[in-house]
């Protein structure tokens, strides 16, 4: 189902994120610090940073987990004011976790249909008698998982609880509960964390699809710097809570900030 | 007989989606209800209508409800007979002072109106969880059973707090026979128990279990926990109220508040665990376990008593049964802590690949 890479069928658009002096913090101790950066239709925006950077912060910044003391987030030209996680998934920003946060018990299917939650509108007195409207929806959105669940290939594990798949394929089947929402938005947070080799290649690939089929615009946290090059087209690194350096890869890589926060600086 | 779904294939999400999508266990549960219906009603005498299936039959949907609560929304509620005692007073107040009032939509009633008062002690849920929502319930089964015991005008200023259910008349016709009152009771057990299973099935089913599994995941994914949850404890003490008032009108006949103690709380919710957590199967299951298993000990005893002519006293007697009751609750835990509808889970597994081992 992959279509053949053309650069044309992505063309980078406006800004439609945009992050400015966002500063959290818990107590006394300070997670974000005056960050500004912005996202832009379509591209694939990474942000890196060493361990306790703030990076997770600030995705949960982004989707409404958390509520910065300081700064303003613009999402497709609207300010947000302290919007809670349902209401940044209604406006169609879905994301996946560092640690995977499916639901353990139920099938992969169910899974990824409770991505199509907010698509459903029948009330629960339609559901209990599984009449009219609910009995459509259910078959019409069952019909829109298919197709993500053809689009990752894991057709064959549909039926099985999720807590029972390795690891590889959970990350996989996150993704494809995100998607399901048919996010404009993706947040990934550490896609690639824990794979083997091929597993990441597999990751990257559907990333890539995602973003070039779907045109979703996807902010992905990442460790390993290969994948991070390869694939993003800007990338904000961030240390310490404070943004050290924001740009292309080739840009960033060529940073003496960014080199100093993951070699160190010699004293 | 061979259990497995060879050669049965799905061409829609419609089939996909069905209640028992494999023929043998739709033709399993068209016997279950022929037997339930046809051969029972012949068969049964009325002490086991009345001591055995009708109680088994209105404890299971009560189950029913709490397992939607605590199994599929994974909030734990310990005052659940509270709830099934405002479905009882109110289904009674209703045909008390409504004139006219079938009894059927007092019986909707009553289950409204513990609803309301469910989302009302469901409110703690959406800022404590686990044991803490535990003990909030625990302040409800007591609130609620000391005020309709106190509030004269909810048991009609009866001077002892008992209560004598109205005969149920539906259409002109009276239940009063047992084998009515067994009709009527499977009946509303078997549409309920539909919708749960339909409920479990589609949307809002599954906003339950992400809520249960991981609530922040499913906050993300666009589903209000508000809702959820306090839908959860609407749906689960309108099935507690209907058992409730099922359990006045179609068992007891005269009953106080103080039948819908703690105990009766703690038993449904040994139903569940028993039974299994998060299956509608489990709550028949559990409640059949937990009303017949006495009823098995008790027979045993006599059976022991009167046959091998060990004599037991007693007082011995009735302590011996609550301890193999407790005996068998624990084994059966440690065994499968899932339930019995687990094990039978387990055996459909193992039945697909029989006669082979793999």
């Amino acid at each position: 189902m992959s279509a053949p890479k053309t650069e044309s069928v992505r063309k980078i658009g406006d800004t439609i994120l945009k992050l400015e002096n966002i500063s959290l913090a818990f107590g006394g101790v300070k997670a974000l610090t005056d960050i500004s950066f912005d996202v832009r239709e379509h591209e694939i925006r990474a942000i890196i940073g060493p361990n306790g950077a703030g990076k997770s912060s600030m995705l949960n910044v982004i989707n409404g987990v958390y509520h910065p003391q300081q700064g303003t987030i613009t999402f497709h030209g609207d300010v947000r004011h302290n919007m809670r996680p349902h209401d940044a998934a209604s406006q169609g920003i879905a994301r996946t976790f560092q640690n995977i946060a499916l639901f353990k018990s139920m099938s992969v299917l169910d899974n990824i249909m409770t991505g199509r939650t907010l698509k459903m509108k029948a009330n629960f007195i339609e559901q209990a008698l599984w009449i009219g409207r609910a009995r459509r929806e259910e078959f019409a959105q069952r019909a829109k998982v298919e197709q993500v669940i053809d689009f990752l290939e894991i057709q064959h594990i549909r039926k099985t609880p999720v807590g029972r798949l390795p690891y590889g394929l959970q990350k996989r089947v996150e993704l494809a509960r995100a998607l399901a929402a048919e996010p404009t938005l993706l947040l990934l947070d550490e896609p690639m964390a824990g794979m083997n080799v091929e597993e990441k290649q597999d990751m990257c690939r559907f990333i890539l699809d995602v973003n070039e089929q779907y045109g979703t615009t996807i902010v992905l946290i990442e460790h390993d710097m290969g994948v991070v090059m390869d694939i993003s087209d800007r990338v904000v690194v961030l240390d310490y809570g404070k943004k050290i350096g924001d740009g292309t890869p080739a840009e960033v890589r060529g940073n003496k900030a960014v080199i100093d926060a993951y070699l160190g600086v010699a004293h | 007989m061979f259990y497995r779904e060879a050669g049965q294939f799905k061409t829609s999400y419609q089939a996909d989606a069905a209640i028992f999508p494999i023929r043998q266990d739709r033709v399993a549960i068209a016997a279950v209800l022929v037997i339930a219906y046809a051969v029972i009603p012949l068969a049964a005498t009325p002490y086991i209508f009345s001591a055995l299936l009708i109680p088994c039959l209105i404890l299971a949907l009560a189950a029913l409800g709490l397992n939607i609560l605590t199994g599929y929304a994974g909030q734990l509620s310990l005052g659940h007979a509270a709830f099934m005692a405002i479905g009882a007073f109110a289904s009674y107040n209703f045909m008390l002072r409504v004139p006219g009032m079938p009894i059927l939509l007092a019986f909707v009633c009553g289950g409204l109106c513990a609803a309301g008062i469910g989302i009302l002690f469901g409110l703690p849920s959406l800022r404590i969880r686990g044991f803490y929502l535990a003990v909030a319930t625990l302040a409800a089964q007591f609130f609620i059973v000391w005020c309709l015991a106190k509030v004269g005008w909810f048991s009609n200023y009866s001077s002892s707090g008992v209560i004598t259910a109205q005969a149920i008349v539906i259409l002109g016709y009276t239940f009063d026979t047992p084998t009515a009152k067994y009709l009527l009771v499977l009946t509303i057990v078997a549409v309920m128990a539909l919708a749960a299973k339909n409920m479990a099935r589609s949307n809002i089913g599954r906003q339950w279990m992400a809520v249960r599994d991981m609530d922040v995941a499913a906050e993300v994914i666009g589903i209000r926990l508000v809702y959820a949850k306090l839908l959860a404890f609407a749906v689960s003490s309108f099935y507690a109220g209907v058992a409730g008032a099922l359990y006045a009108y179609a068992y007891l006949g005269t009953v106080e508040p103080e039948a819908y103690n703690l105990d009766l709380s703690f038993r449904i919710l040994f139903m569940i665990i028993i039974g299994g957590v998060g299956t509608v199967l489990g709550s028949f299951l559990g409640s059949a376990f937990i009303v017949l298993l006495p009823i098995m000990l008790n027979f045993t005893m006599q059976f022991m008593e009167q046959t091998l002519h060990l004599s037991i006293p007693m007082s011995a007697a009735s302590n011996l049964e609550l301890m193999v009751f407790g005996g068998l609750i624990i084994f059966f835990l440690i065994v499968e802590p899932h339930g019995l509808a687990r094990l039978w889970q387990i055996a459909k597994e193992k039945l697909r690949l029989w006669p082979f081992p793999h």
